[in-house]
This record gives C-alpha cells, sequence and structure tokens, in this order.
C-alpha cells in the first residue's frame, strides 16, 4: 500500500471544526487533541482529557445517550482510538444518532518520541468503523474535503467517523485547566445548570 | 445449580435496586450470575443496555453518562476487574461516581484454576485504584447493598464495588 503523506495541519483542523461547534458537547482525547482543543479556544463544554487513555469514544457514547438532543464530537488521537478498537464495535450497535468520532491521525504517537502508530502501516480505521457499523466513514486528506466534512459531524445522522490526515509539524503547548474534578463540574454547571448538577 | 440460578429473586432485587436509584445507563460484559438482571434491563424501555467489548469500555462510558446527567451501573465479572485499573484512575482524579456489579468468579467452589488469580486480585486491585469495595455473601442481603452502595457512590462522587460472592451465584458447573 502507498503512503500518502499528510499536509494538514491539526490545530487548524481543529480550530476550524469548533468554530462551528454551537452548542455541541466536545470530548478531545488525551495529548495533543486536548492542547489542540484549548488552543481553539477554552470552553466549559469541552471535557479536556489528561488520562484514561483509550476511552475517548466510549465517554462520547454515554454522554451522547444521556443527551440525545445535544451532538456529541469525540476528537480524538490515531493511538487513543488504536488502544480502544472495541468501543467501535459497541458503538456500531448502539448506533447513536448524534455521536461523531474524529481521529486528529498524524499517525505516530506524539506525546512519547514520535513512534510510529499502525495507522502509518495502513491500519485503516475508517475502513473499520464501517465494518463495526458506522453509518459513514471517511479519511480526509484535504482542507477542501474537511470542508466538506465539518457540517456534516455536526447535522448528519451518526454515528459517523473521520480520520484526518494531519502532519507531525510541532504545536506550541497550549494547556487547559488540569484538575480533574474541576474539569467535570465545569462541563456539567454548563450543560445541566449548577443546581442539577451539585444535587 | 442452573435451574436454581434462574429462579434466584435477587436479581430482580438488584433491578429494583437500581431503578430506585435511578440508573438509566448499564453497561456490561455478560456474566451468567447477572444474566436475569441483564434480561430485565434490555427489556425496560427507560433503561439503555449496553454490551461491551471490555469491562474498561462500561468505566469510560458511565464516566460520559455523568457528564450527561445520567446515572449508570456497570456490571461484569470478577475476571473483567483487573481490565479497569487504569480507567478507574481517570474515575478517583475526576471524582466521578462509579456504581460497579461484580460477580465473583474463582474463590468458592472453583474448578477452573485459571480463575484464580484475578479473583484473589480483585479486592487488592480495586483498593489499590481508589475503589470502595462492599462484599456480600448472602443473597438476602444483596439488593440492600445496591441501594447503600449507590448512594455512597452518587452522593459522594465515588467509585464503589458490590463483590457478590460465589458462594450467591454457585460455581460453574463444567458438566
Amino acid at each position: 500500500m502507498k503512503h500518502r503523506k499528510p499536509t494538514l495541519d491539526r490545530r487548524k483542523v481543529v480550530a476550524d471544526i469548533l468554530k462551528q461547534r454551537g452548542d455541541a458537547l466536545i470530548m478531545p482525547g488525551l495529548g495533543a487533541p486536548t492542547w489542540d482543543a484549548a488552543a481553539a479556544g477554552d470552553h466549559p463544554l469541552t471535557f479536556y482529557s489528561w488520562g484514561g487513555m483509550g476511552g475517548a469514544a466510549m465517554m462520547g457514547l454515554g454522554l451522547a445517550l444521556a443527551q440525545p438532543r445535544r451532538r456529541v464530537l469525540v476528537i480524538t488521537g490515531d493511538g487513543e482510538l488504536l488502544m480502544g478498537l472495541g468501543s467501535l464495535a459497541t458503538i456500531g450497535v448502539q448506533q447513536p444518532r448524534n455521536l461523531a468520532v474524529i481521529v486528529i491521525d498524524n499517525e505516530h504517537y506524539g506525546e512519547t518520541g514520535m513512534q510510529p502508530t499502525h495507522t502509518l502501516y495502513g491500519v485503516d480505521l475508517p475502513a473499520m468503523a464501517r465494518a463495526a457499523g458506522f453509518r459513514s466513514a471517511e479519511t480526509v486528506y484535504t482542507s477542501s474535503q474537511l470542508k466538506a466534512w465539518i457540517p456534516r459531524f455536526y447535522q448528519e445522522p451518526g454515528p459517523m467517523f473521520c480520520s484526518i490526515k494531519v502532519t507531525t509539524a510541532d504545536a506550541p503547548l497550549v494547556l487547559p485547566v488540569r484538575d480533574g474534578t474541576a474539569i467535570k463540574h465545569r462541563f456539567r454547571e454548563a450543560l445541566l445548570g449548577a443546581s442539577e448538577a451539585h444535587k | 445449580m442452573k435451574a436454581e440460578r434462574q429462579s434466584a429473586a435477587w436479581p430482580l432485587g438488584i433491578y429494583q435496586a437500581l431503578k430506585q436509584a435511578g440508573v438509566k445507563q448499564v453497561a456490561y460484559v455478560p456474566d451468567a450470575g447477572h444474566s436475569q438482571l441483564i434480561k430485565a434491563c434490555h427489556a425496560d424501555r427507560e433503561i439503555k443496555a449496553v454490551c461491551l467489548t471490555t469491562e474498561e469500555e462500561g468505566v469510560a462510558m458511565l464516566a460520559g453518562a455523568w457528564l450527561g446527567g445520567e446515572r449508570g451501573v456497570l456490571l461484569m465479572q470478577s475476571s473483567g476487574a483487573g481490565n479497569c485499573i487504569n480507567m478507574l484512575g481517570m474515575i478517583a482524579e475526576c471524582r466521578f461516581p462509579l456504581l460497579m456489579i461484580l460477580t465473583m468468579r474463582g474463590h468458592w467452589g472453583e474448578f477452573n484454576p485459571w480463575q484464580v488469580p484475578m479473583s484473589q486480585a480483585t479486592v487488592p486491585a480495586l483498593n489499590a485504584i481508589g475503589v470502595v469495595v462492599q462484599p456480600v455473601d448472602r443473597a438476602a442481603e444483596i439488593a440492600e447493598t445496591v441501594s447503600a452502595a449507590a448512594r455512597l457512590a452518587f452522593s459522594t462522587g465515588r467509585a464503589v464495588a458490590v463483590l457478590i460472592s460465589q458462594r450467591v451465584i454457585g460455581a460453574k458447573q463444567f458438566k
């Protein structure tokens, strides 16, 4: 399989997606997607992850089932998604219409020394998602493809899956709040209201 | 043993305790000891019953459920406890409430030697990652233990595991 070199910039990709977020709930996976989401602008309805590797898609499923009228976007990395591949099957069976799983795929473990992930060698995550029952799943290489996909994330019946190929270019660290309890409370207060959040 | 298990009253007691606690999402990796409860949850239109490929998926899912304002429960065998450990670290850090109900394998009357190591490691492993463990070995006390565990989990923001003894469930029969 011939490798196609990614050209998109991850920060711009995530910023472009989040510009359209409206009242959507955003679940970034740990590491770079969390820094990307923070760089795009802090928001209480973004649940920044600093751990729980392999769980982002399933956190998205639980949230999507609890909030069927809201859009839920999981924005995670290829390494993070690879650690929880079984969740594709679980989500495929549940068919949440309001869930999109987006992989910012730089084909490397960026936080641990840039070792290649399986996607560099051709492991096709969207094909796996399709096989698991996602309604739509594609790989995005170009900005025009991305532009066409962004409104779909917020409107199309899910579950949908998109792997967006990005370069490994360094992006400056933008670190959001770290304390997990604080992130949780802030998210629930913004979504449910303070009295419900602390009942 | 099989017939006895199917007619046992305690799984329905758990179901009622979960309903009273307001549980809306039930995530599970199947276990024979939970089969009646799983059936009851699938039959309930107010409950989203989600079969997992591995137990840690359920830990993450129920964190997401709580963020969205719903309560859940995670059902598994003790064999699956070890699969959850790192994800339970997130639960501890974020003080997510998490109610887990584990049916024990590998101790009372076990036949399969491969079940014993994880069984024996279940309580120390869960304790080490900050889960409150509440064992119960009498059928009559299961429902009230689940109710109490649910209150502890959801009112104090803690992970609480109810461990149902193999003595109640009966050891799996290999015949």
